[in-house]
């Protein structure tokens, strides 16, 4: 039983970090404020199937929100960018948490409680997290070798350039936008289901942070890097008390010295390991 | 609640946002990092600056070294934490800065715990009538505080030799180390009054609300990002009507847009709206 709920965990989290590792690492806007997107997603399928909606309607309709609210939002990318962007994506998470404290259907500073389950079992649940995960997974491998997913490398790696090649640098980015924040909404629909019960502070600024703390410590961009941080970061503290208690100290450490000794991540050290280990065989 | 009162504690708001603020952008003028946690410098003022007060019982000495002390903390800071992540992409002191922060605000909960810390005997509480309003003498502090040290940093600026190198770094720093200054004498300077100033900001907060909590750089933190990006990232003068113009805001926005929105978003709409007609701030770096 508590192997099945650390491997749902897992799932989930491994969507939301992929959704953000969307934007900010194949297409380089960085958000400090994705939490929000997992918020809208979580909330919308709330209220849907509380008030007697299908649970299956409840995903696409966690991502069609989470995707218009980040359509609007990929606009601001337009206007904005670099250390701009950084607090104006900051700022959309704020304005998320201030709206749904003050708003008594969103069930305000209490949030909402008794969300239905979803009536298959906690095992077909797992599966069908860890189907809806993988899915994302295999989407993420297929967009980054795609045309779109080299439009996408080229306004990371320098925009104006990408602009003089012809490249329609609003078009890819609005489209980055929407499809991060609607798989963060069907992440949030996930552990909606999941916990049964949502309120504002779990989709907080902290949350913004602890998701873009996978997606670095995994190696900003890389599909298995970022699987393997938000595998091992998500279940971590409930496997360990230690990293329950110290769960942001970790975070913030981490953050800081993966930024300081290796910018890369896991995915730069995983490369770096292979190359030792297939260069030492080329030389046997 | 009428008007004068809420113009005048929107003005004492504006204050602290501009002690927090103004170092802010001094760090990123300088060099281009948004330094978040300039909050957990902020953090770490309150705790000193309340538990010496505490210790001594003299409110003025506590606050004068805590501000010194601070103030040096902050060059050891730039010095351990960002002179080696200088040279790198801008977005990697960013994160490595966010952090720093929320390991900062943890170890202050493992430190101090977790439940906050008031004053003994709570200085400056006594109330005085300005202008037909009657004000704590911690409020008056504030104003006065907030106008002698941004003042007296105009001085420094404007006047010294020291002001004019780091105005000289500000608009070139390649060009200033060709003329003999000493850049990393500069950037310690530049962290020392940042750090300084937030130490102020720290315990006049602690001293406003009596109490203090390791998250409490939280809020003003985040705000005084944004009224950094509204006073146009790096310009000194934008930074400080910014800062007042959100305090009167936010004191009016309570009253009025209460139903929608809480007091801490009031802040990001204003900058989202803004940022939207004037993506580069309202106003512009000369």
């Amino acid at each position: 039983m508590y192997e099945i709920s650390l491997l749902t965990v897992m799932s989930f989290s491994v969507i939301f970090a992929l959704s953000l590792n969307l934007i900010t690492g194949f297409c380089g806007q960085i958000s400090l404020g994705h939490a929000a997107f997992y918020g809208i997603g979580a909330y919308s399928a709330a209220l849907f199937t509380t008030d007697g909606g299908s649970f299956w309607l409840a995903l696409p309709l966690a991502m069609a929100v989470a995707g218009f609210f980040g359509f609007i939002v990929g606009f601001a990318s337009l206007r904005v960018r670099h250390d701009f962007l950084a607090i104006t994506t900051m700022g959309v998470g704020f304005l998320f948490t201030g709206f749904v404290r003050q708003q008594d259907f969103l069930g305000g500073e209490e949030g909402i409680a008794g969300i239905p389950d979803p009536g298959i079992g906690q095992i077909p649940y797992m599966l069908l997290c860890a189907a809806l995960a993988a899915a994302v997974i295999a989407f993420s491998l297929y967009l980054k070798r795609s045309w779109m997913g080299h439009a996408f490398d080229a306004i990371a790696t320098d925009e104006d350039t990408a602009r003089t090649l012809g490249i329609d640098v609003a078009r890819y980015k609005l489209t980055a936008f929407v499809f991060g924040t609607a798989l963060a909404g069907l992440a949030g629909a996930l552990f909606a289901h999941y916990v049964k019960f949502v309120e504002v502070e779990s989709f907080d600024f902290i949350e913004s942070i602890s998701v873009l703390a996978m997606v670095i410590v995994g190696g900003i961009g890389s599909v298995w890097g970022v699987v393997v941080a938000a595998a091992f970061l998500s279940v971590l503290p409930l496997l360990l008390q230690v990293f329950a208690d110290f769960k942001l100290l970790i975070y913030g450490v981490l953050l800081f010295s993966v930024m300081y000794f290796a910018p890369g991540g896991i995915d730069s050290l995983m490369r770096m390991v292979w190359r030792r280990i297939s260069g030492r065989r080329t030389a046997a | 609640m009428n008007y004068s009162d809420l113009l005048i504690q929107g003005l004492v708001e504006g204050c602290i946002y501009a002690l927090i603020a103004v170092g802010l952008t001094l760090v990123y003028g300088l060099l281009r990092i948004l330094h978040i946690a300039h909050a957990g410098i902020f953090t770490l003022g309150a705790y000193v600056g309340l538990l010496l007060t505490n210790e001594t019982g003299s409110f003025a000495a506590a606050f004068v070294i805590t501000v010194v002390a601070v103030g040096f903390f902050g060059m050891a800071f730039y010095r351990l934490f960002y002179e080696p992540l200088l040279d790198k992409p801008p977005h990697v002191a960013l994160i490595a800065s966010i952090g720093l922060f929320v390991a900062m605000e943890e170890i202050y909960r493992i430190v101090f715990g977790a439940t906050s810390i008031s004053f003994l005997a709570p200085p400056l509480k006594d109330t005085v009538e300005v202008a037909g309003v009657r004000l704590e003498e911690g409020r008056i502090a504030v104003v006065v505080l907030a106008v002698v040290l941004i003042g007296g940093l105009a001085v420094l600026a404007g006047r010294t030799r020291i002001g004019i190198a780091w105005r000289a770094t500000v608009s070139d720093a390649a060009m200033a180390e060709s003329f003999g200054i000493d850049l990393a004498r500069v950037r310690y300077i530049n962290f020392f009054v940042a750090s300084a100033l937030a130490a102020a900001a720290g315990v006049m907060v602690a001293l406003l609300l009596n109490q203090v909590i390791p998250t409490m750089g939280g809020v003003p933190a985040y705000k005084a990002l944004a009224i950094i990006v509204l006073g146009g990232l790096g310009n000194v003068k934008g930074t400080l009507i910014a800062a007042l113009a959100l305090g009167v805001i936010e004191s009016f926005g309570t009253i009025y847009l209460d139903r929608v929105l809480d007091r801490d978003a009031i802040a990001f709409a204003f900058l989202i709206a803004i940022l939207m007609i004037r993506p580069q701030g309202l106003f512009i770096r000369r």
